[in-house]
């Protein structure tokens, strides 16, 4: 994805990464911005489905052609899926952060959580 | 290129692909004395089955493949190359005449050490001055990379806590710091915890206070840092260290700003490695021979590495030079024999060459470099597209920032830096350290001339006047070099490392 994006639908976390809430659960993924300043991600290393993850804390890696990252939780809960498509094409991260780059699938412990995040335009003032 | 550029032609040959049956580079002459079968001679389970697939080539041939390929690279004899951190300084080269002389160069590594003494005293010579330089007094040159003097720093740390009942889990490592830092941490079975950069560039003392537990077992520093810094608070961040009953760990890979000026042992570190290949010139840049030397203060000596070269006896030049590995608190040996020590002799001939004020100047020269070349790329028509990141006095290095070049003309700093290669220089360290956008870091070093500085800025303004007027030109470059763009993603993910022969 050559141009900045930013939907206005998903909620924002200071360290670059999204979460799109749907009910008591939520998919994870970076942003345009971290995709563009990791450069080409040549692998990803998710967490086991079922591992808890904490807000703030880093949950996975990623590894691109400059340096290997941490991965930061937007929220807390358990993993209910990881994004297997990413072991073969972790381009994809790059491609389609919003989409096919998604990274993990969980299910929230607090959704009160939600409210801490930023949304488009309070992300967008930190760039 | 095109087709007829004979080194596009030449670009994937490997010397295997050369082989003829047959050819050889060298005949030996009939033996005269008679033929032992090397089966009698060794195990039958040591015996290869078949020949080895040596290439079989002729001495011309070889020599041509060799000088080509030698021929491709780019070195430091031929071009600027200020990668930061990596104090690419010109390596003198009466130094490759000393190591050259037979007595350093044929050495064998099993020679009894009764039939080595000039080259023990020459390493003995070699910690003492370390020592001096560092301001810590016990010396050990066993670790053969800046990396190992790391590990072997992390496991003197371990084994000092250890023999006080001490149990720690985590080690503390600054968000500049070198990737070596928090892989060695990983390596040596800590837990790695990250502390903040403060406005000014130096550590968080905040962040420190609040992470300085005691389940640390020591902080990893480098100072100046890879933002060429000098860490003004480090007496604080020392106090704050031992307060929680951590070592300070000097990693030595910024060395070059400060020798004779300022020591690590009276910033209170207690342990530093050193990279001789850097500070100490060796040619180095193609993955060594190098050296890492560590100097200990008193609490840490009795747990270094085994053997020390230590000196037994009357002074006056009466005393003999020993390999003492009576040493039970050690942490053993970190490698076979006693390391590069080809990197000593360059070291030390280099240490005696310029004396105690020589190495000072060196390390005011490499500052003062950095700091003109920081004012002349401050200059307008370069400022805007690459900022100094923390904008203070540096040390030997700096680091800018391609912000505004990627926003105002749509280049990346590695497109910037690929463009460097047609003009034959070679680029600054790039995308380092991480919390600098698209981070370009400088490190001129003190054998570089006005000249070749102001060439830079020139070369730095026509590349940034250029893309101005086209951007593709950057992001195609290089032009000139005997490969263009690599894929630097698929080289991650899909390395080719071994040739393997066609199959037949």
């Amino acid at each position: 994805m050559a141009e900045a994006s930013y939907p206005e639908d998903l909620k924002y976390h200071a360290e670059h990464d999204w979460a799109r809430i749907d009910g008591d659960q939520a998919t994870f993924g970076v942003t345009w911005y971290a995709q563009d300043a990791l450069g080409e991600v040549v692998f990803f290393d998710p967490p086991k489905v079922g591992a808890q993850v904490a807000k703030d804390q880093a949950y996975a890696e990623v590894e691109s052609v400059k340096a290997v990252s941490d991965v930061f939780a937007p929220l807390s809960g358990e993993v209910l899926e990881v994004n297997e498509a990413l072991a073969d094409s972790p381009e994809q991260i790059n491609a389609d952060p919003y989409g096919d780059g998604w990274l993990v699938k969980v299910r929230l412990s607090d959704q009160s959580e939600v409210d801490a995040l930023l949304d488009v335009g309070a992300y967008k003032d930190l760039l | 290129m095109t087709e007829l550029d004979p080194r596009a032609r030449e670009e994937a040959v490997t010397i295997f692909e050369r082989s003829r049956d047959g050819r050889r580079a060298f005949v030996a002459p009939a033996t005269d004395v008679p033929e032992v079968p090397v089966a009698d001679l060794l195990p039958a389970s040591q015996l290869r089955e078949r020949p080895a697939a040596l290439p079989e080539i002729s001495e011309p041939e070889l020599v041509r493949h060799y000088v080509t390929l030698s021929s491709k690279n780019f070195h430091l004899d031929e071009g600027f190359y200020p990668l930061g951190s990596c104090t690419m300084k010109h390596n003198p080269k009466l130094h490759e005449r000393v190591a050259a002389l037979p007595g350093n160069a044929r050495l064998h590594p099993l020679q009894d050490p009764e039939y080595a003494q000039g080259a023990l005293e020459l390493m003995w010579r070699l910690q003492g001055a370390l020592a001096e330089i560092a301001g810590l007094p016990h010396v050990s040159l066993q670790p053969s990379a800046g990396s190992q003097g790391e590990l072997a720093g992390l496991l003197l740390t371990r084994a000092y806590h250890e023999d006080r009942g001490e149990q720690k889990t985590k080690v503390l490592t600054p968000d500049t710091a070198h990737g070596t830092n928090p892989a060695t941490v990983t390596m040596a079975g800590y837990e790695v915890v990250k502390v903040g950069t403060a406005p000014d560039g130096g550590v968080d003392l905040g962040d420190l206070r609040a992470k300085a537990t005691d389940e640390v077992a020591c902080l990893m520093l480098t100072n100046p840092n890879t933002l060429g810094l000098f860490d003004r608070n480090i007496e604080e961040i020392a106090r704050i260290v031992h307060d929680a009953g951590a070592t300070l760990y000097y990693d030595g890979a910024n060395l070059n700003a400060i020798m004779g000026i300022a020591r690590p042992g009276d910033m209170g570190f207690d342990i530093v490695h050193y990279n001789l290949h850097k500070t100490f010139t060796q040619p180095h840049g193609g993955g060594g021979p190098g050296a890492g030397p560590i100097a200990v203060s008193d609490r840490i000596e009795p747990f270094l590495p085994s053997p020390q070269v230590l000196r037994r006896g009357g002074d006056n030049g009466a005393g003999r030079f020993v390999l003492d590995d009576d040493r039970p608190k050690s942490i053993g040996k970190l490698r076979g024999f006693q390391g590069n020590f080809g990197v000593f002799v360059r070291s030390y001939a280099y240490i005696r060459s310029l004396g105690a004020d020589g190495l000072k100047d060196a390390s005011q020269v490499a500052v003062l470099n950095a700091n003109y070349l920081k004012a002349r790329l401050a200059e307008p028509g370069i400022a805007e597209y690459l900022s100094i990141a923390f904008d203070r006095t540096c040390m030997h290095e700096f680091v800018l920032s391609g912000r505004g070049a990627k926003e105002k003309l749509g280049v990346r700093t590695l497109d910037i830096a690929k463009r460097m290669l047609d003009y034959g220089v070679h680029p600054p360290t790039v995308y380092f350290p991480l919390l600098v956008d698209e981070a370009l870091m400088i490190e001129p070093t003190e054998t570089e001339t006005k000249e070749r500085l102001d060439d830079f800025a020139d070369i730095v303004r026509a590349i940034l006047e250029e893309a101005a007027a086209d951007p593709e030109i950057l992001r195609d470059a290089p032009y000139t070099t005997p490969v263009r763009r690599l894929d630097e993603a698929a080289a991650a993910k899909r390395p080719v490392v071994r040739w393997h022969p066609p199959q037949v």
